[in-house]
C-alpha cells in the first residue's frame, strides 16, 4: 500500500547537533498526526525537510510514492503538500480575502491581465473558506491588523485555498490566548474534515493532542521515541518524563 | 459622478487641448508623457519592492532599435519602427531579466545600473555603428505612410503619446490588480508564502520585470522619434536616476502619479534652468527633498489625502 507520506532513514546535522537521525516514518491518508516534544527535538526540521525547506544528507521522502527529496517547496507544494507556519507567513499588505485570493491564483493558475484578482469567480470559494474558519467579519481588514489566533486561522485558510493532499502546521495554537486554543482547534478540525486534507501538527499543548489528534509520534534528539494513540503515547512514563515534564 | 474622477478627466481635457490654446508646451509636455510612461515602469517595479538603477537601458535599448530600423530601413513607416524598437526592450528585459530577476534588493538595482552602464560604454566606444558620442539620427519616418511636416508629425506625436499614456496607464493599473499582478506585489511582503503557493519568486518578478521593460521602452522610443535623435546619454545611470526621481516624485507605486510627476519634473527642470541656469538642480533637489520630508507619498499622496478631506467633509455635511 501506498502512503500518502513516507520518510526513510532521514539524517541532517546542524553542526555537532543531530536534528534529524534516521526519521523512517509513515502517515496514511484520513489520519492526523500530532508532532510532540521537547524544543530543539527536530520537530520543525522535519515539516522543512518535508516540504523541501531543506535538504537531508541521507534518507528519502516519498509523497504519494514518488521521492520528492530533491524537489524544491514550490514543487512540492504543487503535488499537494501545503504548509501552515507556527508564525503565519501572510501577505501584509493585503486584507484576510486577498490573501486567499491570491492563494487560489496560484492554484489555478490564473492568468488573465486585465480581470481583477478580486473579480475573479474564486471569490465565493474564499468566502465559504472564511466562513469555514469564522473569519468572514475580518475578510476585508488587512491581515496585520488582526488578532494571532485570526492570522493563525489565516495563514491555515491560505494553506486550505491550495486545496492540498496533506496540510503540515506547526504549532497551530501557539500564541493564540490558551481560552481560546480549543475554540480555534475545533473550528479548524471541522474545516480539515470539510476539506478531506490530512493534517501533520506539531504541538505543545497535550490537552489538545489528546483531543484532535488520531495518532502521536514523539520526537527527542532527532529521533523518533514513540509512536502511537493519544492515550496509549501520553501515558507512557517515559513520554510523561521527557516530554509532558511531571514526576512520575 | 466622484470629485476623485472629474479632477483627472478636467486635466486630461486641458492637456488635451495644450496644442490649440498652449502650442509652446507642446513638445515640452510630449517629452514628458514619453518620460512618464518610461517612469510607469520603474513605479510597477516599485510595488513589489524593487528599485532599479538602470531601467534607462530599455529606454536606450528602444531609442536606439528604432534609430537602427530607420538606419537599415530607410522610409520605414512610424508603426515598424515604434514596435521593434517597443521589441527590442522587451527582449532585453526578457534577458536582462532572466539574470537579474535572481537578486533583490541593493544587488537587484546594482545589477541593473551595471547592465546599463556596460550598453553605455558600448554605444559610446562603437561609433562606426552608434555615431559615439554624437548619437544616431531618427529622421522623422511617414506616419501609417504618409509624409507629415513637422508642425503635424509634432502635433501626431503629442497624441499618440497621450493615447499611449492613457492606455498603458490603465493597463498598468489594471495589471497590478490582476492576479498575475497582486502575486508580483507579495514580493514585497512575503517571498516564502509564495514559495509555499506553488510559485517561483523569480518568475513572478520577471512577469513585472518585462512589463516594465516594455514601459520604458516606450517612452524611449517615443521620446528619440520626437527628439529626432538619439545619444548614449540615453542609457546613462543619471537617466536611471532621473527616473527614480520622478517615481517618487509622483507617489512611489502610483501609475498616475508616474505622469504627474513627469510632468511637473519637467515643466520645473525646463524653466528654473531658464531662470536661474546656474541653480536649476538645486531648485529641483530642494523640491525633492520637501517632498521626502514632508510629504513621502509624493504628489498622489497629496491628491488622495486631499481628496479624503473632502470626502470626509461631505460626509460630515450630509
Amino acid at each position: 500500500m501506498t502512503h500518502l507520506l513516507e520518510t526513510k532513514g532521514l539524517e541532517i546535522r546542524f553542526g555537532g547537533v543531530v536534528a534529524a537521525d534516521n526519521i523512517s516514518l509513515q502517515i496514511d491518508a484520513g489520519k492526523n498526526l500530532a508532532i510532540i516534544g521537547p524544543n530543539g527535538a527536530g520537530k520543525t526540521t522535519f515539516l522543512n525537510i518535508c516540504t523541501g525547506w531543506l535538504k537531508p544528507s541521507k534518507g528519502k521522502v516519498y509523497f504519494e510514492g514518488r521521492d520528492v527529496t530533491p524537489l524544491s517547496p514550490r514543487q512540492i507544494t504543487r503535488r499537494g503538500v501545503a504548509r501552515a507556519f507556527q508564525i503565519p507567513q501572510l501577505f501584509t499588505e493585503h486584507t484576510a480575502l486577498e490573501n486567499l485570493l491570491i492563494a487560489a491564483a496560484a492554484r489555478d493558475q490564473l492568468r488573465n491581465p486585465i480581470r481583477a484578482l478580486k473579480d475573479t469567480r474564486q471569490k465565493a470559494e474564499m468566502m465559504h473558506l472564511l466562513d469555514m474558519i469564522n473569519c468572514t467579519d475580518v475578510a476585508h481588514r488587512q491581515v496585520d491588523e488582526l488578532s494571532e489566533g485570526q492570522r493563525k486561522l489565516i495563514d491555515i485558510a491560505v494553506a486550505l485555498a491550495l486545496k492540498p493532499k496533506l496540510l503540515l502546521m506547526d504549532e497551530p495554537t501557539s500564541g493564540v490566548a490558551s481560552s481560546e486554543k480549543f475554540g480555534v482547534m475545533e473550528i479548524l478540525v471541522k474545516a480539515l474534515a470539510e476539506a478531506k486534507v490530512t493534517a501533520v501538527f506539531v504541538e505543545h499543548d497535550m490537552g489538545i493532542v489528546e483531543k484532535y489528534a488520531d495518532e502521536v509520534a514523539v520526537w527527542n534528539m532527532g529521533k523518533i521515541e514513540m509512536r502511537g494513540s493519544p492515550a496509549e503515547v501520553l501515558e507512557h512514563p517515559d513520554v510523561i518524563r521527557d516530554v509532558i515534564g511531571e514526576v512520575v | 459622478m466622484s470629485i476623485r474622477i472629474i479632477i483627472p478627466a478636467i486635466l486630461l481635457l486641458l492637456l488635451a487641448l495644450v496644442p490649440f490654446g498652449a502650442q509652446t508646451l507642446q513638445v515640452l509636455l510630449t517629452l514628458a508623457l514619453a518620460k512618464g510612461i518610461a517612469v510607469m515602469g520603474i513605479t510597477v517595479l516599485l510595488r513589489s519592492g524593487q528599485v532599479s538603477f538602470g531601467h534607462a537601458l530599455y529606454f536606450a535599448i528602444a531609442a536606439y532599435g528604432g534609430a537602427f530600423t530607420l538606419m537599415l530601413m530607410p522610409g520605414a513607416d512610424l508603426i515598424v519602427v515604434f514596435l521593434l524598437g517597443v521589441m527590442a526592450a522587451v527582449l532585453s528585459g526578457v534577458l536582462v531579466g532572466l539574470f537579474v530577476a535572481r537578486y533583490r534588493f541593493i544587488f537587484f538595482a546594482m545589477l541593473n545600473l551595471a547592465f546599463s552602464m556596460i550598453f553605455w560604454s558600448i554605444l559610446e566606444k562603437f561609433y562606426h555603428y552608434t555615431g559615439g558620442a554624437d548619437g544616431m539620427r531618427l529622421p522623422r519616418p511617414t506616419v501609417f505612410w504618409i509624409e507629415m511636416e513637422r508642425g503635424a508629425y509634432e502635433l501626431f506625436m503629442f497624441y499618440l503619446a497621450l493615447a499611449l499614456a492613457i492606455g498603458l496607464g490603465w493597463f498598468s493599473m489594471r495589471w497590478l490588480e490582476s492576479p498575475t499582478g497582486q502575486l508580483f506585489r507579495t514580493l514585497k511582503t512575503n517571498e516564502t508564502r509564495l514559495q509555499y503557493l506553488g510559485m517561483s519568486p523569480q518568475r513572478v518578478l520577471m512577469n513585472g520585470y518585462v512589463l516594465s521593460a516594455m514601459l520604458c521602452g516606450t517612452g524611449g522610443i517615443l521620446m528619440g522619434l520626437v527628439q529626432g535623435v538619439v545619444t548614449p546619454e540615453y542609457a546613462y545611470w543619471i537617466r536611471s536616476g532621473e527616473m527614480v526621481f520622478i517615481a517618487v516624485l509622483g507617489g512611489a507605486g502610483s501609475v498616475p502619479g508616474a505622469l504627474v510627476g513627469a510632468a511637473i519634473y519637467e515643466i520645473v527642470r525646463t524653466y528654473a534652468s531658464a531662470f536661474a541656469g546656474d541653480v536649476w538642480q538645486l531648485v529641483l533637489g530642494s523640491f525633492l527633498l520637501i517632498i521626502i520630508l514632508f510629504a513621502p507619498g509624493g504628489i498622489a499622496g497629496i491628491y488622495n489625502s486631499l481628496m479624503d478631506r473632502i470626502a470626509g467633509k461631505k460626509e460630515d455635511g450630509e
